[in-house]
C-alpha cells in the first residue's frame, strides 16, 4: 500500500518534471522519441519499487536502532537469516528480469537501423558531420544544406550519416535516438516528426573548439508541398553546387556556420565523402551493422581487399596536413570564421 | 630535431592569466612549505622516513596527501566548468575560450579518477589491508614504493601541463580520430599519454603486489573467507586491476604509436580504425569504475558494522556479490556506446548484462540496511557518509540502470543526465566512501581524532550541495543538453544551470571544511590522543594495534579463527597479551631506489612528450641502472631486536591499560 | 638474504620460518601475477590485429609476405631456447655453475638468432614499402611481432646479467629465484610466439 502511494508520489513528480521541460527529450514531438519517453517512465516506476523502500529502510532504521535507544531489540551476533537473504537476493532479481525483458523488446523495436513502418514513402537525407557544421545532401531532391534540415511530418526519414573528420553524435533530441557519425563509415538512422515544427539538432559528441557551437534547425514541415518549397528556396538561394572542389572548401575548420544551401549535388558526393580515406575504390557498403554481430569494433572495411583498384587520387579531398591546427582563441562566437590553414 | 624538441619559451601560456596566477600561488605555497620544512630542519626527516619508506602505512599516507593535493586542482577545474557554463548564457562567451575549457574538462576527468580517486583508494588499502589481514607488510615493500612514486610521476607530468605547452582538449577518454595526430597536433594528448602510462603501470604493480599480499601472507589460521569485507573488496579491486589495465597500457601504446610513428591503428586514413581504440579503452574503462567503487563497498560494510556494534550481515553474500560485480563489470563495457551502431542484439545483451550487475549491488544494499537492523547505530562522521552513500547511490543506481536501457541510453547518452549519473555513483558511492574511510582510519593512522563538529559540518555541506549540483543536470539531461558545451544559449537551462553552480560552491565549502578540520584536528591533537589503538571498539585486527601502529605492525603474527577476529580476541580475553619473549621482527630497509627509478621515468616521460631523444635516454638508462643497483644491493632488510620489540609493545599495553 | 645477520638470529629465523616474508616462494608468485598482466597485455594486441589484419588500404597482405620456411627456422630456434632453458635450471638447482652458464649461452644465442631473423624480417618489409606506417595491417602486425621481440630482447638483456651474477657470485638462492623467474618469463614468451605463429603466419600464409 506504502508502495503504491509512494509511487504515485513519484509519478506526480515525474509528470511535474515533465512539464518544466519544454523542448527536451520529454517533450518528444516523434513516434520514436514518444516510445522512448515511455520507455524510459516504465523503467523507472520499475526500479522506484527497490529504490523507495531502500531509501525509506535506510532513514527508517538509522533513525530507529540509533545509539542510545535501549528499549529496541540489540542482536549483536545476529549475522544470517536465510529468508531474508533469500527475498533479498530475488526481489532485484525480478525486477531485473521484467527489466531485462522489456529492454530485450523495446532495444528491438527502437533499433535506430530498422525502417520505420509507415504508409508514407521515406525520404532519405545524407548527413555529414564536419569540422564544425553539419551538411545535409538530399540525393532525391538533388539538393545540400548546411545547418538546417528540412523533411516532411509524418513522413519517415532514412538517415545515412557519415564524418569528415572527428567522431561526432547526430542528435534531434524531441524526435528521438542519435547515432554516431563516423569517417570512413555509414551509420543509419530512422526518424518521423508527428507534429510539424522546428526542433534543435546539435551535435552530442564533443569533437573539438567549434562543437559547442555545431547547431542546426530541423524544420518538419506541414505537408509534403511545404517541403517542395524548401526544396525550391533552397535552390533558389543556393550560389553554389556541391562538388569535390566547394566542399574541400567546406570542409575548412569553421565555428557557428550560417545555413548555406547546395543548388545541385554531384552524383555519387556520399559515398566519395565515405571513401576520401580509402585507397581504393569499392561500390561496397561500408556500415558494419552485420559485423557487429561479432564484434562490436568490426565495422572493419570487411570486404576490401588489397587486389582491388586504387581510388583515383582526386577523391582524396581533404589533405589532413594542411588543416592541422589554428589558434582558435581569437574565434567570436556570433561570426563564422573561417580557419586559414597552415 | 633541436636540442630540447619542440620545447621553448613559447611553450609557457603567458597569455593565460588564469594559469599564470595558478602558478604563482602554487609557487608561493611550494616555497611557503620547503622555507618551513627548512626551519623546522625537517628535510632529513622528509626523506629517509618518508619519500624512502618502504612501510605501507606511510605509503598509504603519501598516496592520500597526493589524493587530496590532486582533488584541489581536479576541483578547482569543476568549479570553472560550472561558473564557465554560468556566465555563458544568453549569448555571452564567459571567461574561458574553447582551447582552455576544453582541457579543462579533460584534465577534470582524467585528475578525478586517475590521480585523485585511485591514490586515494589505493592509499586506504595500503594503510589498512595489511593490517586487516596480520602481515607485517605487503609481499613485496619495496615495489609497493615504487608503484606510488609511478603514480606520483603521472601526477607530476599532468601538473607540468599546467605551466608547460597544454593538456590534452579530447576529453578525459581521448577518442580518436581526435585524439590522433592530424587533430591534436599539440603536446595535450601526449601529456594525456605518458602520465597515465606512467601511473598505470604504478597501478598494475600495486595489483599484483596486493593480491600476492592475500594469498601468501595472510595471519596464521586466517580462511579467505576469513579476510575482513574490505580487504575482500579491495582483493576483487586488485583482481579487476591485474586484468584491465594492462589493456590500458596496451591501447595508450598504440595510440602512441599512431601518434609518434604514423602507425594506423585508430587513424581515418590507411584502414585503421577507431572504434577499435573504444573498445579496448572501456574494456579497461568500465572495470575502472568497479576498482573505485568496490573498496568503498567494503569501507561502508566494515564502518556499518562496526558503529552498530553488531556483525556485519551476510558475510558470504557481500563476498560472492563482489566477486559477481567484479567478473560482470567486463563484460558490459559496450554500454557506453550503443549509439555507435551495433546491431539491437548487441546492444540488448549488453544492456541486460549491466541491469544483471545492479542485483549483486541492490543485496548488498540490503545487507548494509539488515546489518542496522537490531544494532546500536551511533552516529559519528564515517556512519553519516555511509547513509549519505546508501540513499544517493540508491539514486544514482536507478540512474545507471535506466542509461543501461538502450531505448533510453539513445535519447540520454552523453548528455548532462549521463554526467549526473555518474557523478552520483562515484562521488555518492567511491568518494563518500574513501571519505568515510578516511574519517574511520584517521585515528589509527595518525593516533589523534579528527575534529567530528567539523567533520558533520563538511557532510552536510557535500550531501547538500552535491543534490544542488547534480539534481539540476538529471534536469538538464532531460532538456536535450550535451556534456563539453561552452556556452549555453537556450535560456530555458540557464536556471538550472545557475543552480548547479550554487551546488558546486556548496560542495567547495565541504572541501574547505575538511582542510579546516584537518588543520584544527592537528592543532588540537594532543587533547584528542587515540590512546588505546581501539577507538571505536573495532572488530578488525588493524584495531589491535596501537594508533599510529607499531612500524612492524605485530609483534607476534595473530592466531585468527573468526571473522571479526578482534572481537574475538577480545571476547575471548586473549586481545592485548603481555608476552614474556619476542622474537627478532625481520624487516625492509628504506631504499631511495623507488624515487630515483621515478625521477628517471618522469624525465623520460616528459621527454617523451617534448620529442627530446637524449633526454629520453637518458631518463630510462637512469632508471634501469637504479634499478641493477637496488637488484644488486645486499643491504635492504634488518632485524628488529626482542628488547626493542619488548619496549614498544610495552608502551602501547601500559597506555592501553591507562585508557 | 641471509647475509650480515648473526648466528643466534639465524636460528630464530629459521623457527619462526611463517612469520617472516617467504622471498622466493612469494616472488616467483608475484613473478607469475605479473605475467598474468602481460598476457592480457598480448590478448588486448591480438585483439587489435585481428580486428585490424584485414585493413590492408590497398596495400599488400599476409599472404603476399610471410615466408613460412623462414619463420619455421624462426619457430625453431625460440621452441629450441626453452628446452636448453630448462637444462640451465635443472644444473642450477643442482648447484652446478659451470653447465649452467653454458646452457644459459646456449640458449642466449639461440635467442639472438631468433632477433636477428625477426630485425632481418622487418628490415626487409621496410625496405620494400611495407613498413608499419603503410597500413593498419602492417601497423599491427609490426606492434604485435615487434612486441613479442622487444619481450624477447629484454630477456636476452636479463639472462646476460644473470650469467654474470652467476660467474660472479655463484649460485645462491636469490640467484636461483631470479633464474626461476627468468624461466617463467622465457616459456611465456615461447607460449605467446607459438600464439603469434599459428594466428599471424599460419593462418596468414594460408
Amino acid at each position: 500500500m506504502l508502495i503504491r502511494n509512494l509511487s504515485k508520489v513519484a509519478f506526480a513528480a515525474i509528470a511535474l518534471m515533465l512539464a518544466g521541460c519544454d523542448g527536451g527529450v520529454l517533450d518528444p514531438k516523434g513516434q520514436i522519441g514518444v516510445d522512448e519517453k515511455h520507455l524510459i517512465i516504465i523503467a523507472t516506476l520499475l526500479m522506484l519499487i527497490v529504490v523507495i523502500p531502500v531509501i525509506f529502510m535506510t532513514l527508517f532504521f538509522a533513525w530507529k536502532y540509533r545509539d542510545g535507544r535501549d528499549h529496541e531489540v540489540y542482536a549483536p551476533k545476529w549475522s544470517h537469516s536465510s529468508a531474508i537473504e533469500t527475498v533479498v537476493w530475488i526481489v532485484p532479481i525480478v525486477i531485473v528480469l521484467i527489466l531485462g525483458v522489456i529492454t530485450w523488446g523495446s532495444t528491438h523495436d527502437l533499433d535506430p537501423y530498422k525502417p520505420l513502418e509507415h504508409e508514407a514513402k521515406p525520404i532519405t537525407v545524407e548527413v555529414v558531420s564536419m569540422d564544425w557544421k553539419w551538411l545535409f545532401i538530399y540525393p532525391e531532391q538533388g539538393v545540400a544544406s548546411v545547418n538546417e534540415l528540412a523533411f516532411p511530418a509524418n513522413v519517415p526519414v532514412n538517415f545515412k550519416i557519415t564524418s569528415d573528420t572527428a567522431m561526432n553524435s547526430f542528435f534531434i533530441p524531441q524526435l528521438g535516438s542519435q547515432i554516431y557519425s563516423m569517417a570512413g563509415m555509414t551509420t543509419k538512422l530512422h526518424l518521423i516528426a508527428n507534429e510539424p515544427g522546428t526542433y534543435d539538432g546539435i551535435s552530442a559528441n564533443y569533437s573539438g573548439a567549434g562543437f559547442a557551437g555545431m547547431k542546426f534547425k530541423a524544420i518538419a514541415t506541414p505537408t509534403a508541398a511545404d517541403f517542395d518549397a524548401w526544396v525550391a528556396k533552397a535552390k533558389q538561394q543556393a550560389t553554389k553546387t556541391l562538388d569535390s572542389a566547394t566542399y574541400q572548401a567546406l570542409a575548412q575548420k569553421s565555428e557557428n556556420n550560417p545555413v548555406e544551401y547546395f543548388g545541385s549535388v554531384s552524383h555519387g558526393m556520399f559515398d566519395q565523402i565515405v571513401m576520401q580515406y580509402m585507397h581504393m575504390d569499392s561500390n561496397e557498403h561500408m556500415a558494419g551493422h552485420e559485423g557487429m554481430e561479432h564484434m562490436s569494433a568490426d565495422h572493419n572495411m570487411a570486404g576490401m581487399h588489397h587486389d582491388m583498384a586504387h581510388m583515383a587520387s582526386e577523391q582524396k579531398m581533404a589533405d589532413m596536413e594542411s588543416s592541422t591546427h589554428s589558434d582558435t582563441s581569437s574565434t567570436e562566437h556570433s561570426s563564422t570564421h573561417q580557419v586559414e590553414a597552415e | 630535431m633541436s636540442f630540447l624538441g619542440k620545447l621553448s619559451l613559447d611553450a609557457i601560456p603567458y597569455h593565460e592569466p588564469i594559469i599564470m596566477v595558478t602558478l604563482a600561488v602554487v609557487a608561493v605555497i611550494g616555497l611557503y612549505v620547503a622555507a618551513l620544512i627548512t626551519k623546522h630542519k625537517k628535510w632529513g626527516v622528509l626523506w629517509h622516513d618518508w619519500l624512502t619508506s618502504v612501510d605501507h602505512k606511510r605509503l598509504g599516507i603519501m598516496y592520500i596527501v597526493l589524493a587530496f593535493i590532486m582533488l584541489i586542482r581536479g576541483f578547482s577545474d569543476a568549479i570553472m566548468m560550472r561558473t564557465q557554463q554560468a556566465l555563458a548564457t544568453n549569448g555571452a562567451a564567459g571567461y574561458l575560450p574553447p582551447e582552455h575549457y576544453d582541457q579543462i574538462f579533460t584534465a577534470h576527468g582524467v585528475i578525478m579518477i586517475i590521480f585523485m580517486a585511485m591514490p586515494f583508494m589505493i592509499g586506504l588499502m595500503n594503510l589498512v589491508l595489511p593490517l586487516q589481514i596480520g602481515a607485517r607488510d605487503v609481499a613485496f615493500p619495496f615495489l609497493n614504493n615504487l608503484s606510488f612514486w609511478l603514480t606520483a610521476s603521472g601526477a607530476v607530468l599532468i601538473n607540468i601541463s599546467l605551466g608547460l605547452g597544454e593538456f590534452a582538449r579530447t576529453g578525459w577518454v581521448a577518442y580518436p580520430p581526435l585524439s590522433e595526430l592530424a587533430y591534436s597536433p599539440g603536446v595535450g594528448v601526449d601529456y594525456y599519454i605518458w602520465a597515465l602510462q606512467i601511473s598505470g603501470i604504478g597501478t598494475t604493480l600495486t595489483g599484483v603486489n596486493f593480491i600476492a599480499t592475500v594469498l601468501k601472507m595472510r595471519a596464521p589460521g586466517m580462511k579467505l573467507m576469513q579476510m575482513p569485507i574490505f580487504t575482500w573488496t579491495c582483493t576483487w579491486a586488485n583482481i579487476l586491476i591485474v586484468a584491465s589495465f594492462p589493456i590500458l597500457t596496451a591501447v595508450l601504446a598504440l595510440l602512441t604509436l599512431d601518434r609518434y610513428m604514423g602507425f594506423h591503428f585508430f587513424t581515418n586514413d590507411g584502414g585503421g580504425n577507431a572504434m577499435m581504440y573504444i573498445n579496448l579503452f572501456w574494456a579497461w574503462g568500465h572495470p575502472e569504475v568497479y576498482i573505485l567503487i568496490l573498496p568503498a563497498f567494503g569501507i561502508f560494510s566494515d564502518v556499518i558494522s562496526t558503529f552498530t556494534s553488531k556483525r556485519l550481515f551476510g558475510y558470504s553474500s557481500m563476498v560472492w556479490a563482489s566477486g559477481a560485480i567484479s567478473i560482470l563489470g567486463f563484460i558490459v563495457w559496450l554500454h557506453h556506446f550503443f549509439t555507435m551502431g551495433s546491431s539491437a542484439n548487441v546492444n540488448a545483451f549488453f544492456g541486460v548484462m549491466t541491469m544483471v550487475i545492479a542485483v549483486p549491488t541492490g543485496v548488498k544494499l540490503f545487507n548494509w540496511l539488515f546489518t542496522i537492523y537490531r544494532g546500536r547505530l551511533r552516529l559519528t562522521v564515517p556512519v553519516l557518509w555511509t547513509l549519505g552513500f546508501m540513499v544517493t547511490f540508491t539514486i544514482g543506481g536507478m540512474t545507471g540502470v535506466l542509461l543501461a536501457v538502450p531505448g533510453a541510453d539513445y535519447v540520454l547518452h552523453n548528455s548532462l543526465f549521463l554526467i549526473a549519473h555518474f557523478h552520483n555513483t562515484i562521488i555518492g558511492g567511491a568518494v563518500f566512501g574513501y571519505l568515510a574511510g578516511f574519517a574511520y582510519w584517521f585515528p589509527k593512522a595518525t593516533g589523534f581524532h579528527l575534529n567530528e563538529r567539523l567533520g558533520k559540518a563538511s557532510f552536510w555541506c557535500w550531501q547538500i550541495g552535491f543534490y544542488v549540483a547534480f539534481m539540476p543536470l538529471y534536469v538538464l539531461g532531460f532538456m536535450g543538453m550535451t556534456r563539453r558545451i561552452n556556452h549555453i544559449d537556450n535560456p530555458a537551462w540557464n536556471m538550472w544551470i545557475y543552480i548547479a553552480a550554487v551546488g558546486a560552491c556548496i560542495i567547495m565549502v565541504g572541501i574547505i571544511l575538511q582542510f579546516v578540520q584537518l588543520y584544527v584536528s592537528i592543532r588540537d591533537r594532543d587533547q584528542n590522543r587515540d590512546t588505546t589503538g581501539d577507538p571505536w571498539n573495532g572488530h578488525t585486527l588493524e584495531w589491535s594495534t596501537a594508533s599510529p601502529p607499531q612500524f612492524y605492525n605485530f609483534a607476534k603474527l595473530p592466531q585468527v579463527s573468526d571473522i571479526d577476529a578482534f572481537t574475538d580476541a577480545k571476547e575471548k580475553g586473549t586481545a592485548y597479551q603481555r608476552l614474556k619473549h619476542y622474537q627478532p621482527i625481520h624487516m625492509p630497509k628504506n631504499t631511495p631506489s623507488g624515487i630515483l627509478m621515478a625521477l628517471g621515468i618522469t624525465a623520460a616521460g616528459f621527454a617523451a612528450i617534448w620529442h627530446i631523444l637524449w633526454l629520453a635516454i637518458v631518463g630510462m638508462v637512469g632508471a634501469f641502472i637504479v634499478f641493477l643497483f637496488r637488484a644488486y644491493n645486499n643491504d635492504v632488510d634488518y632485524y628488529v631486536q626482542p628488547d626493542e620489540v619488548a619496549r614498544i609493545e610495552n608502551a602501547h599495553l601500559n597506555n592501553v591499560v591507562r585508557g | 638474504m641471509s647475509v650480515a645477520i648473526p648466528a643466534d638470529l639465524e636460528v630464530a629465523h629459521a623457527e619462526e620460518h611463517h612469520e617472516h616474508h617467504d622471498t622466493g616462494g612469494n616472488t616467483l608468485f608475484g613473478f607469475w601475477l605479473y605475467l598474468m598482466t602481460d598476457c592480457i597485455l598480448f590478448a588486448s594486441v591480438f585483439a587489435t590485429y585481428a580486428v585490424l589484419y584485414m585493413n590492408t588500404d590497398g596495400g599488400v597482405s599476409g599472404k603476399d609476405i610471410f615466408e613460412l620456411d623462414f619463420v619455421l627456422i624462426e619457430t625453431a630456434a625460440l621452441l629450441l631456447s626453452s628446452i636448453t632453458y630448462g637444462f640451465a635450471l635443472i644444473f642450477a638447482k643442482r648447484h652446478n655453475k659451470a653447465a649452467t652458464l653454458t646452457w644459459l649461452a646456449i640458449t642466449f644465442a639461440l635467442g639472438c638468432v631468433f632477433i636477428g631473423m625477426e630485425v632481418y624480417e622487418f628490415h626487409h618489409l621496410i625496405e620494400h614499402g611495407n613498413g608499419p606506417q603503410r597500413s593498419a595491417f602492417l601497423s599491427s602486425f609490426f606492434t604485435l611481432v615487434g612486441m613479442h621481440g622487444l619481450h624477447v630482447t629484454a630477456g636476452l638483456i636479463w639472462m646476460a646479467i644473470m650469467m654474470i651474477e652467476v660467474a660472479k657470485t655463484g649460485l645462491g638462492n636469490r640467484s636461483i629465484t631470479r633464474l626461476s623467474c627468468l624461466s617463467l618469463f622465457w616459456h611465456f614468451l615461447d607460449i605467446v610466439w607459438i600464439c603469434v605463429f599459428t594466428v599471424v603466419y599460419l593462418l596468414g600464409a594460408l
